[in-house]
Order: structure tokens, then sequence, then C-alpha cells
């Protein structure tokens, strides 16, 4: 029998946490869950004014960019990808892929944002107009805030990874700031097909 | 359920998952109508419904402890309240760790009641936990077996399975009272961990109070 290592304080009781799932990802985890009740606000707005209100989508005489949301909506599945690979070329030793996956994802993130500051800007109606208008820009504006907070995060790994960060057996940065980003492209993937599609 | 935000690779399969579901709602909407995007919705959601159900329905898969670099090593973990200096299961790990080299572990869980556990107010259960843990490391100790440990959580069964993946075990030994006074019994903490752990299991009852007697 090995020689055995008992060592505990009396006081304070030493911290305990489950196996099943690390702290830092529980963390982040509640955090979705609490961005996840916030859109759920924002989306029960949106069916109140649609549904209950019986207003017409999108308000007459406006219409929505569809095709170049669309092409947003493509963009922002392909980040999602890119970072997926950047994560599994680190898990496999390989930082080339690891920045060039990051870098990608910055890329087609800023992309996103830019085409949605654009679209803002011809789109021809405002939060002032009406109803239609403020949910519009409010659940796009607060989806495109969280892009703008991954891109952040994403830009903190982007750094790390190009400094030497992270090894197959070390790759929390990369790993949360990762399930943040699928995060926020479900929430799109939702926003787009309820607002801009249905 | 399965969290599907465990890790970035299920986070990343949960994206395709959303992405073909809400894909098939808004291509029928378009293609034909918001009737034709409202029964794919109902069809879609009734699926992934009945899906969830039948995975709850099939239980959990059970959980095995990860690989180890030292396979000469037998490992045997100890979940024990306070039934550890019980001669039946000195005697079983005994026999388990005799004439190869082994490594045991006791595991005492900070039992508490469900409503300081729901106000998270276990610090006296660990506090409590930790003097049980060592009280039953001595008394292992006394008898010759060299045991480290550790306080778990207060679901036994949760406490197994922290134990599982972090030590490795290659068996079990869940120490009770006898039936009629095992709390752990009537819980199923017992059949509980043989149908969720893919490790052997053995079940020691001490009966305590009847090694007193003897003693007397």
């Amino acid at each position: 029998m090995s020689a055995a290592a008992h060592a505990h304080a009396d006081h304070p009781p030493a911290a305990h946490h489950s196996s099943r799932v690390d702290p830092a990802t529980l963390g982040v985890l509640l955090f979705i869950a609490s961005e996840v009740m916030l859109f759920g606000s924002f989306f029960t707005a949106y069916f109140f004014i649609r549904v209950v209100n019986g207003e017409p989508w999108p308000l007459p005489p406006y219409k929505l960019p569809v095709f170049v949301a669309g092409v947003n909506t493509l963009i922002l599945v392909t980040s999602s990808f890119t970072v997926h690979w950047a994560l599994q070329s680190i898990k496999r030793g390989h930082r080339a892929g690891l920045q060039a996956g990051l870098v990608l994802t910055m890329a087609l993130g800023t992309t996103f944002l830019l085409t949605q500051i654009l679209e803002y800007h011809r789109v021809g109606f405002s939060p002032r107009s009406g109803s239609f208008g403020t949910i519009f820009f409010s659940l796009t504006g607060l989806h495109g805030a969280h892009v703008f907070v991954g891109l952040c995060l994403l830009a903190m790994a982007t750094t790390r990874a190009f400094r030497g960060h992270f090894t197959p057996q070390a790759h929390w940065g990369v790993e949360l700031p990762g399930i943040y980003w699928h995060f926020v492209d479900v929430m799109w993937i939702v926003v787009y097909t309820t607002i801009y599609i249905i | 359920m399965r969290n599907p935000l465990r890790s970035e690779a299920d986070a990343f399969r949960f994206v395709l998952l959303t992405l073909a579901y809400f894909g098939a709602i808004a291509i029928a909407s378009v293609l034909g109508g918001r009737w034709a995007g409202i029964g794919v919705f109902v069809i879609l959601t009734l699926a992934a419904l009945l899906l969830i159900l039948q995975g709850r329905r099939e239980g959990p898969q059970r959980t095995a402890p990860p690989p180890r670099a030292d396979t000469d090593e037998h490992r045997v973990l100890v979940i024990a309240n306070e039934t550890v200096g019980g001669r039946a299961l000195r005697e079983v790990i005994h026999e388990r760790t005799e004439g190869k080299p082994s490594r045991v572990r006791v595991v005492s869980p900070a039992l508490n009641s469900p409503l300081k556990h729901w106000v998270s107010d276990s610090d006296e259960a660990r506090a409590e936990a930790y003097r049980r843990l060592d009280a039953s490391l001595a008394a292992l100790r006394d008898d010759g077996i060299d045991a480290d440990g550790e306080v778990g959580d207060s679901e036994p069964l949760q406490a197994i399975e922290d134990a599982l993946r972090t030590f490795g075990p290659d068996e079990i030994v869940i120490s009770t009272h006898p039936e009629g006074r095992s709390n752990w019994l009537e819980r199923g903490v017992v059949s509980g961990a043989r149908e969720r752990f893919a490790v052997r299991i053995t079940h020691v009852v001490v009966d305590l109070e009847a090694e007193r007697e003897e003693v007397r």
C-alpha cells in the first residue's frame, strides 16, 4: 500500500465542488442562464407586440433586410465552426490551428457586427418608430452587445494564444469563451428566425 | 437530461441542433406559409420532447472510473459514514489489499439536513464529517491499514461519483449499518451505486452495537 497523504485543516472546512462540472464552467453556465432570462424578457415583449397586439410584422411600409441578415447569419454560424476548430487544434497540440481559428472567429464576429451597424443605418426606421422599431432595435441591439462582449473575450484568448499560452491539457481560456460564443450564435439563430423569417 | 453546454464541444453540437431546428421551421414558413412553419415547429418540438423523455426512461449511462497509468496498483474506495471502525469492514479491506500494491481512500459524505443543504449551511456538516473521517482513519491505522481520506458531497452517491472521477478506484466498498438501522439502505444508496457505477461494488454491513456487546 502506498504511503497515505492525509492532511486537512480543521477550520474552516475546505471548499468543496462536484467533479461533475468544473467551477469555471458552472460559472459560465449560470451566467448564460441569466442571459437566457434576459433575452426571454425581450422575446416576451416581442411576442406580446406581435401576437397579443396583432400588429403586422414588419410594420408597413417598412421592410426587414432578410437577405443581408441571412448572410450575417451564415457568417456567425461559420464563426462557431472556426472557434470549434481552434479548440480542437489546441487539444491536439496544434498551436497554429488555435491561432488561425481564433483570428478567423474574431474576423467573422467583427464582420457580423459591422454589417449589423450598417444595416441599422439603412433599414429606414429607428427605435422611435413605434413599438415595432423599439423591439426590433432592442432585440438585435441586445444581441449585438453580446457579440461585442464575445469579441472582447475572444480578443483576450487570441492575445494569450499568440503569447504561447494554452496547452492540450490546459485551455480553459479558450473553452469558456467558446461556450459563450456558441451561446451568442444560438441566440442569433433564434432572433433571426423569429424577427426576420417568421 | 444531459447539460448541452457542459463543454465547448457540447455547445457546438447544440448550435448545430438549433440550426437544424430553426432552419426547418424557417424553410417551412417560407415555402408553405405561417401554418406550415407552425406545423413543423409543433412536430419538431414534440419529437425533441419525446427524445428527452425516452432518454430519461433509459436512465443515465453508468459511470466508469477514468483510465489510470499505474494499473498495477489496486485501489479501493471506501464509503462510510460512521461505520468504518467496524471489524467486518476492516476485514474486507485487509482481504482486498493483502499481498499486492494497493491504495485505500475513505470518503466521508458531509451529511446534512435538506433545509441546511438548500440554504448552503454546510460548514457544520463538513466539520462533523472531518471529525468522523479522522476517527475512521485512526481506526484503520490502528489496524495496520494505511489509508487517506476526504470529505465528500452531502449526497452519498454524488460523493462516490466525485471520488470515482478523482481517485479512479478498481472497486468500491460501501459500509452501512444493518437493515432497519441504516438510513443509506433505506435511501437505496447501495442499489443506486450498483446501477450508476460500472465498477465492482461490495456492500459490508457493520453492526457496531453487536461489536460493542462482544467487547462487554
